[in-house]
């Protein structure tokens, strides 16, 4: 009886209360994200498709607009082949490491002022980490496929993501030394406090560098060599098939979305509008709270669109290109970028 | 209650994954034990409200150092570990030398004086954050051991980079 008067007490329901709540939390972000990527998917073979003038997707409902959900049935029923000579725990691990790690990221990520899963000090630097957990999904794919093509892929993205982390690492230095956290909801927070409303304007140079990098990091164009089709077939995850397949495809969606919001909350001010815009237009300060993820996600789209817009634009680079440009350029740029933020910071 | 059997499984996870990481013998999987390994390290630190060092211990360890180590074992492509009889058969000897540490730290454990307890107290470290108390302690009063230590790691970068390179235009 006193077990049980324990369980119902006042204070474990409170507790059972607040789990219940960060579950909840977790599915909604989890569902709408997943919902998103798929029609991530979509957006880009439109955008590309139009850049090239075709037309994309326009057979499967009103201009295509149930393709994602078609392409996500077939993928499912599909056969799901592993090599004989596969190392088979490691394969199976791989896809899963790699989709858990771009998924715990959301965890951190603040969708408008309040709205975040995981309130911790160090969102940033959990970031990082996750995003250095993911590289080990592709290495092992890579290797435990048994495959040329698979280990080469592997082999390229390991070196390419362990280069490319230094520098984003080093791009949001300047980021961090100005917001004074590394709290992602403290970041947009500390933009506000700011002419410009942005972190972009001032740490110009960080924002350049940090694109860069996020398109280096996520494996993509102009430096998806991991999975380059023309030489590797199609790179780390040419063994894998069927829903193996699906969970590299949406971790590596999930992944562009969150360096995405890393942009839109580091650089671009996260939720806010800002400040010389609300002065001008006194009538936006009255929006309601759920229209700021509204603002949160024209910021995400825009750099989606930018993804895609470089993606239909520049050609693929070399890989020694890609390792120069990674360690003479970004990296030297990024330091340079601190030592004149620090400097700035000192005499102001 | 919580917090002792938060350790217990932290501290047991963390032998049993080391015995795991030396006994596997496929080389790739003692990597992958090893991760595993950091992040249970990582957890421990943030028991310990060091939040900081926990995301520096997975950034570095085991997103750049690990990350290293697999690349070079891909490089050889080592299905099975190599017995080698110079390495392997002297093992009596190691035994021997382990067990005699393992005296030695049993033995200290009974001299074991907790510290005193100073400035940095739980209550503090969460109003300051503990990214902020660390910089603040590293920057001021432990300035010179930790540009000693940058110093030496910028000689070994530096050294790395002298031996790796290849000569070119020799006479």
């Amino acid at each position: 009886m006193d077990l049980l008067d324990s369980i119902f007490s006042q204070a474990s329901v409170d507790i059972l209360m607040k789990l219940g709540v960060i579950i909840i939390k977790i599915a909604i972000v989890i569902g709408i994200t997943l919902l998103h990527v798929a029609y991530a998917t979509y957006w880009e073979r439109k955008v590309i498709g139009h850049m090239q003038v075709r037309l994309g997707p326009i057979e499967v409902g009103w201009h295509g607009f149930l393709q994602p959900i078609a392409d996500g049935i077939k993928l499912f029923f599909k056969e799901d082949i592993i090599p004989a000579n596969a190392d088979k725990p490691l394969f199976y691990l791989a896809p899963v490491i790699f989709m858990v790690s771009a998924l715990t990221s959301l965890s951190v990520l603040p969708f408008f002022d309040g709205f975040v899963i995981a309130d911790i000090n160090i969102g940033l630097l959990f970031l990082f980490a996750m995003s250095s957990l993911g590289a080990y999904g592709i290495i092992l794919s890579g290797w435990a496929s048994n495959s040329k093509y698979s280990f080469l892929g592997g082999l390229r993205s390991a070196s390419q993501v362990i280069s490319y982390e230094i520098a984003m690492g080093l791009s949001l230095v300047g980021v961090m030394m100005m917001a004074g956290s590394l709290n992602l909801s403290d970041i947009v927070r500390a933009q506000q406090q700011y002419p410009a409303g942005m972190f972009a304007v001032p740490q110009f140079l960080g924002f350049f560098v940090f694109i860069v990098a996020a398109f280096a990091e996520t494996n993509r164009l102009p430096f998806d060599l991991p999975e380059a089709e023309s030489e590797l077939v199609a790179g780390y995850f040419t063994e894998y098939s069927g829903f193996r397949f699906a969970l590299f495809f949406l971790g590596e969606y999930t992944a562009m979305l969150i360096m995405s919001s890393i942009a839109a909350l580091c650089f671009l001010g996260g939720w806010t509008i800002p400040k010389f815009i609300t002065d001008w237009f006194p009538v936006l300060l009255r929006l309601p709270a759920w229209s700021w993820v509204v603002i949160f996600l024209a910021k995400v789209y825009a750099f989606m669109f930018f993804y895609y817009w470089v993606r239909a634009t520049l050609p693929r680079y070399r890989y020694d290109q890609l390792m120069a440009i990674g360690w003479k350029i970004l990296i030297p740029l990024a330091l340079f970028n601190i030592a004149l933020t620090g400097l700035v910071k000192i005499w102001i | 209650m919580l917090p002792e059997l938060f350790f217990g499984y932290y501290a047991s996870a963390i032998v049993i994954f080391s015995l795991l990481v030396v006994t596997r013998s496929n080389p790739v999987h003692s990597v992958m034990w090893m991760l595993l390994l950091f992040f249970h390290i990582a957890g421990l630190y943030l028991f310990l409200n060091a939040e900081f060092i926990a995301a520096i211990q997975v950034i570095v360890y085991a997103g750049a150092i690990l990350v290293l180590f697999l690349f070079v074992l891909l490089l050889l492509n080592l299905r099975e570990e190599l017995k080698v009889k110079k390495f392997v058969g002297s093992w009596p000897a190691g035994l021997f030398i382990t067990a005699a540490l393992l005296a030695i730290v049993l033995s200290a454990v009974k001299s074991f004086v907790p510290g005193p307890a100073g400035k940095y107290s739980v209550e503090f470290i969460k109003q300051e954050t503990h990214t902020k108390a660390l910089g603040k302690l590293l920057y001021t009063d432990y300035l010179f051991p930790f540009e000693i230590a940058s110093l030496v790691l910028l000689v070994a970068i530096i050294g790395a980079i002298v031996l790796a390179k290849r000569k070119t235009g020799s006479k």
